[in-house]
Order: structure tokens, then C-alpha cells, then sequence
């Protein structure tokens, strides 16, 4: 991008404006998930900079957002904080609730998604597959149909269809329930919604895999199954990990599905933020909103460094 | 060719049919493999949608609550007199009705079509135990609405399950008293509209995507790898946040007393009395959904960057074209597969954005997906609900079958 020494005063007005044009969308591009994070320390309950903190007054900063996420819901919300607040906490805070269903439902659906995802492009990948295309693109239709219209269907398929479930109130015994307003249902939806993450990413890994290296170890005397887990698992590992980072932040991004058949004890992080901003927007919500910034610095970071260990595991070196 | 054929394995079979059989073995362990996978998607993706589907021309909420006046229909073709017999048949239905408690259901399925019908089934079910015949005067007198043709008309055409009526209401057609299909008056018609603005807003978040995609794709593409790795975590990080709390930092940016409200104000280009609305309108959906969509076209224009070699342009160049035709005739038709496949994508998702527009679009800056959204939370029509998705899948199937055939679905890449 360096100029050469023979521009011509046109062209060196053009190459500055050019990069200043670049940073100018680079802003557009980072300004509105940086700004979340000093307004999220904001003493008073505004939206934008007040004059103290523009003038670095430590009085125009507080923490009484990010108080306020803690306390929200709970019984005893003045208590001293002991251990009887935090126990009080992990069990009644909203957030905190909330929070445990993101993940407990974000792991499930990215453990279905990526098991079952990752065996499947095994098979797209071999030569020999029939029917690849079209299988390929039923596999990738959760991706690319409108998420409103997958929600409808599945509130209408998932109000349905009734399933045995374990029920323990008082006895264990088996129930026949619908699948919308229970855990398994959310959490088939989200797998469904992931599984094209997986199939992209662990895709394009296997087809940079050198098939001779599967009878390389064949000739040495390795079963397929062991080929597979000594050979193609560890080589494929970053692609099936970040397919599985990828799933798993479907799942815990996605608030549609989750209001179209989540019951009321299955909301999410994502729900609670969509009820914060609809009724009345609080900068509590941005207190969250920095937290989810901060979550997602450290999947992009994990990512990354897993394509450069894949990349470097599979001899391409960045250059 | 004879010898060819005749060739045997060791164990004597044919070397033709042994390679077949082979082959027949490997593609079932590949289906195999496929196979859960599969079953999974098609049983909790592919057969919801199927449903949804359906549920667009299937509706028995009026069918089958209503068996006696269903027989009298199908008895009875269209034109003829609405006669003591057909009142006879309501009175017994609207008795059952009240038993069973599902006035209010086939209430809501005439409402669909006649608006305010809805509390003439529930009130009239209330009477029904009480009525004693003739019929046609005892309906008439609890309301004169019974009387109206067009009520029967509804009920004719609703007591059949399956109906393109929902259909005709999502093109903002209707059927007229004399059954004909007419379009609706102009005041009512909101679909084809909201489709069209969809189209359109969804058209022209995709060229600004395009043109803020592509100085930013071209200068990581030509730079030193060291730098554009560093620069393309920029593009990543918005790519890895969530939606919403992208969404929720637009509307604390736009919003009137947000913050590029407050610095325009303070830079003096706008008076403090004349705030700019941004927000809660078309503008707002546009800015925010851009920025949401902008690293899908930014991704798939650097990997096409990256293969396009520089010594074409430098070649344009010594051949005597000035750096704009150089541009202009020699590079920008390099980038068209990247052009294609992030544009393409782009228009394929923001046509069935729903958030976005549905926390900063107010009233202008609504799309397709919000509608159906209402219809299914709000007015629970979701028969309604359903045909306008099938019109919407429609249009967006075809934009992924364009997209198939210009970029390949399995060439498609996350990051």
C-alpha cells in the first residue's frame, strides 16, 4: 500500500483520503461496541457523556449499574454481602438466572450440534458421497432461512408435538409434555440453528486433509478407528472447536426462537436484554451489553489462535 | 475391450462388478455417517417449516366446530337460499358451540374474513340452549348481522379446511360477496407494500454494505499479512458481538439525546433545538442493520482480493491506462465473484432481519418478518402469519438458488 516515489500530487491526495476514508468505516465498524463500555460506568442514568465525565471528574463514574444487575431479583438486595447474599444471588438474581439458562442451553445444543455435525462432514467430505449437494444445502437451510420463519414453525411443530419427559415433582415418573416451554425443546431448536456453523467450519478443514495420512496409519497397522482418533481427530480438532464456538454463539445470541417457544423458565441472556430495552431501556442494559463485549473478545481471541494452530498444523504457515 | 472384461478379482468375480459393489459399500458408509445428522435437521427444522407451511392453507378452526352447517353447505351449492333449514343447521352448531366452548374459536376464523364477527358467535352461543324454531327468526332477532350475506359467504368458504383465503390476504386480495377475488381498497392494503419496502431497504442496506465493504476489503487485501491480521479483528470483533448489544448501542448512539446527537450539537452543525431523528424510523433500521451486515460482505471480498494478482494492474498500467481505467477496467471485474457472493448474502439475510427493525424501526422502519410476527403474537392469525412466510421463503429460496448457482453453497466460509 506504500506509495511509490513517482506519485503524482493527485494521486498522493487520493491515497491519504483513501486511508482516511478506511478509518472513518473502521469507526463505524468498532464505535458502536466501544462506546457501551465507559457509558456503562455512567453515574447517572443517561445515554450519552455527561460533562463530568468528559472531564474525567471520578464522580461522573460509578458502578451502580452493574450493582443494580446483581441485586435485580433478589430477596434480600440490602444485605450485607456475606456469603448468604451470594448464595441469594446464584439463586434469585434475575441476571443470574438468566445467565444459567444461556449456558445450560447454549452446551447442549452445541454439544448435539457439533457431535452430530462433525460426524456428518465426515461423510460430505468423502468422494464417494451421493446426493452431496443437495444434502449439503438441507443441512445449511437453517442458516439461510429467515429465523422468523423458522420460530413459526417450530412454535407450531413444537406446541404439537408431545414427548415422554422424566417429571419429578414428589416421585420420579414419565410425562407426556410439549416440546415448547421445556428445555428440550429450546435446546433442539438451537442445535438445529447451529448445525450449519458446524458444517461450514469442520468442512473446510477436512477438505485441506490429506487423505494419505488416514492410510498412512492404516499401513502401519491402525484400525479405522484408531486412524480416527490418533490421526484425523487431532489434525481436525481447531475446525470442529471453532465450529463448536461458532454454534455455541448462535444459541447464545438468539432471542427469537427463545420468544416464539421458550416457557417462562427457560429465558436467556438475550430474552431478558430484549424485554430491558422494549419496556424501559436502562443503562443496566449496557452494564450487560459490556459483559457480552467482553465474552465475545474472548471467543474471537480463542478462534483465532485455534486457525493459527490449525494452520500451522496443517503446514500452511501466514505469511 | 474383451480382455478388459474379462478381467477377475482373485477370488474370481468380475473386476467390474467387485469395483461396483465397492463403491455401493462406500457411498452407504458415507450416507451413514450422514444419516443422524440428517434425520435430526429433518425432524426439527425441516418438518416445522413443512407445518408452517400447511398451517398457511389448512385452518379448521371454523370446520370443525361446525359439522351441521358443513353438511348443509356441501348439500346445498353456492346461490342457494340461506332458508330455514341452513338457520336450523346454525342453531345446532351454535348449541354444540356452547357446550364444547369453542364459539370463540369458530368466531375467530369468521373474523379473519369479516372483522367484528368474533362476538356475534360468542354472544348468540350464549343464547343458543334457549332458541326454539323457527330458527331463522330467533338467530335474526338476537342480531341482524345474521342476515347479512356476506357472514354466510365466510362461513360457505370456511367450512372447507383447506383455503387460499389466507394467500389472497397477504397479496391484499379479498373475496367479494359475489365470491369473486377483487383487491382490497387501497387504505387497507399494507402487504405488498411491506414486502416491497423490505426489497428495498433490504437493496440498499446491501450497496452500502457493498461500498463501505470494499475500501476496507482492499486495503486488507494489500497490505502486509502481519497488519491485515491486526486490522481484520476490527471486522471480526462486531462479527462475534452479540445482536443485541449492537442493536442497544445504536439506540444509545442515535437516539435524539444520544450521543452523536449531543456532538453535532458541540461541533455546532446542528442548532441544539433541531436534533436529527435517527432513530425509531428507516434511517435507524439502515444504519444499524448495515453495521450488523457489513463483515459479511467485507469477508468474502478480501478472500477474492487475496487471488487477484497485482501484476495485472501494474501491466494496465505500463500499457499507458490511467489508474482509474486501470481500476475501473482491469481490477473491479476481478472482484465480481466477491461483489456476488457478499452482496447476495447480505440481501438473503436482511430480508428476514427481524430485531434490528423491530427495537429501532418505529413505525417506517419495519419489515416483512415484523408483520409476521404480529400476526402471530398479536392478532394471532396465524394462518395469515404463515402465508405471508411462505411468500417471504419463497422469495428468499430463489435468492439462495441465485446464489448457489453464482458462488456454490459448499464454498461458503465463516471468518
Amino acid at each position: 500500500m506504500a506509495l511509490p516515489v513517482y506519485a503524482s500530487p493527485l494521486e498522493r491526495t487520493w491515497h491519504y483520503s483513501y486511508l482516511t476514508i478506511c478509518a472513518l468505516i473502521f469507526l463505524f465498524l468498532m464505535a458502536p461496541i466501544l462506546i457501551v463500555i465507559p457509558l456503562s460506568f455512567n453515574a447517572q442514568p443517561y445515554f450519552t457523556f455527561t460533562t463530568e465525565m468528559l472531564h474525567f471528574d471520578p464522580n461522573g463514574y460509578s458502578l451502580r449499574w452493574y450493582d443494580q444487575l446483581i441485586t435485580f431479583g433478589m430477596q434480600h438486595p440490602e444485605a450485607p454481602r456475606d456469603w448468604s447474599f451470594w448464595m441469594d444471588f446464584w439463586e434469585n438474581a434475575t441476571w443470574m438466572q438468566v445467565a444459567k439458562n444461556s449456558v445450560i442451553i447454549g452446551i447442549s445444543a452445541t454439544v448435539l450440534a457439533t457431535v452430530l455435525g462433525t460426524i456428518a462432514a465426515l461423510g460430505l467430505t468423502r468422494p464417494e458421497m451421493p446426493y452431496r449437494k443437495q444434502i449439503t444445502a438441507v443441512l445449511i437451510s437453517p442458516m439461510i432461512v429467515p429465523i422468523i420463519i423458522s420460530a413459526t414453525g417450530m412454535f407450531f411443530f413444537y406446541s404439537w408435538v408431545r414427548l415422554p419427559m422424566l417429571s419429578f415433582d414428589g416421585g420420579v415418573h414419565i410425562e407426556f409434555a410439549r416440546l415448547a416451554g421445556s428445555y428440550a425443546g429450546i435446546i433442539l431448536a438451537h442445535a438445529a440453528l447451529g448445525i450449519p456453523f458446524v458444517i461450514i467450519t469442520v468442512t473446510a478443514t477436512l477438505s485441506g486433509f490429506d487423505q494419505s495420512l488416514v492410510r498412512a496409519a492404516a499401513s502401519l497397522g491402525a484400525n479405522p478407528r484408531t486412524a480416527f482418533f490418533r490421526v484425523v481427530m487431532p489434525l481436525i480438532m481447531p475446525g470442529v472447536v471453532s465450529g463448536a464456538l461458532f454454534a455455541f454463539v448462535t444459541s447464545f445470541d438468539e432471542v427469537v426462537a427463545v420468544l416464539f417457544i421458550a416457557g417462562h423458565d427457560q429465558q436467556t441472556i438475550p430474552r431478558q436484554m430484549w424485554n430491558g430495552i422494549r419496556e424501559q431501556i436502562s443503562p443496566a442494559i449496557l452494564a450487560v451489553a459490556t459483559i457480552l463485549v467482553a465474552v465475545s473478545i474472548l471467543l474471537l481471541a480463542t478462534v483465532e489462535l485455534l486457525r493459527r494452530r490449525s494452520e500451522r498444523l496443517r503446514g500452511v504457515t501466514p505469511s | 475391450m474383451t480382455e478388459t472384461a474379462s478381467l477377475t478379482t482373485s477370488d474370481g468375480k468380475p473386476l467390474k462388478a467387485a469395483l461396483a459393489a465397492s463403491l455401493a459399500t462406500r457411498r452407504k458408509k458415507a450416507l451413514l455417517l450422514v444419516a443422524p445428522l440428517l434425520l435430526f435437521v429433518l425432524v426439527t427444522f425441516i418438518v416445522p417449516i413443512g407445518q408452517m407451511l400447511f398451517q398457511s392453507v389448512h385452518n379448521d378452526g371454523f370446520s370443525s366446530t361446525a359439522p351441521t352447517l358443513q353438511a348443509w353447505f356441501k348439500d346445498h351449492p353456492e346461490g342457494s337460499d340461506i332458508d330455514e333449514s341452513a338457520y336450523a343447521a346454525l342453531a345446532a352448531d351454535l348449541k354444540q358451540m356452547k357446550a364444547d366452548r369453542t364459539a370463540g374459536v369458530a368466531g375467530t376464523r369468521i373474523n379473519y374474513d369479516i372483522s367484528g364477527t368474533q362476538s356475534l358467535f360468542t354472544s348468540t352461543a350464549r343464547k343458543a340452549d334457549t332458541m326454539k324454531p323457527p330458527y331463522k327468526d330467533a338467530i335474526l332477532a338476537t342480531s341482524d348481522k345474521w342476515g347479512d350475506p356476506n357472514v354466510w359467504r365466510a362461513m360457505r368458504d370456511a367450512s372447507s379446511p383447506y383455503t387460499i383465503d389466507f394467500f389472497l390476504n397477504a397479496v391484499d386480495m379479498t373475496r367479494a360477496s359475489d365470491g369473486h377475488i377483487v383487491a382490497v381498497p387501497s387504505d387497507q392494503a399494507v402487504y405488498k407494500k411491506l414486502f416491497w419496502r423490505t426489497i428495498v431497504m433490504s437493496a440498499e442496506i446491501t450497496v452500502l454494505c457493498l461500498l463501505l465493504g470494499f475500501p476496507i476489503a482492499f486495503l486488507l487485501a494489500n497490505i502486509p499479512m502481519r497488519h491485515a491480521m491486526l486490522l481484520m479483528i476490527l471486522v471480526l470483533l462486531p462479527f462475534w458481538t452479540s445482536l443485541l448489544v449492537r442493536t442497544t448501542s445504536w439506540m444509545v448512539l442515535l437516539q435524539q439525546q444520544g450521543v452523536i446527537n449531543d456532538l453535532l450539537v458541540w461541533l455546532g452543525i446542528i442548532d441544539n433545538g433541531h436534533r436529527l431523528e435517527m432513530m425509531y424510523n428507516e434511517t435507524g433500521t439502515i444504519i444499524a442493520m448495515t453495521h450488523i451486515l457489513l463483515p459479511f460482505t467485507i469477508l468474502p471480498l478480501y478472500s477474492v482480493m487475496k487471488t487477484i494478482p497485482p501484476s495485472y494492474v501494474r501491466a494496465a498500467r505500463s500499457l499507458g491506462a490511467t489508474s482509474w481505467t486501470a481500476f475501473r477496467r482491469v481490477y473491479l471485474p476481478q472482484t465480481l465473484p466477491g461483489l456476488g457472493a457478499g452482496g447476495l448474502l447480505v440481501f438473503i439475510l436482511a430480508m428476514g432481519y427481524y430485531i434490528t427493525p423491530a427495537l429501532v424501526g418505529g413505525a417506517d422502519g419495519q419489515m416483512i418478518s415484523n408483520m409476521i410476527a404480529f400476526h402471530m403474537q398479536k392478532s394471532l392469525n396465524w394462518s395469515l402469519a404463515a402465508a405471508l412466510s411462505t411468500i417471504l421463503l419463497v422469495i428468499v429460496m430463489i435468492f439462495f438458488w441465485i446464489y448457489d448457482r453464482i458462488v456454490g453453497i459448499d464454498k461458503m466460509k465463516l471468518g
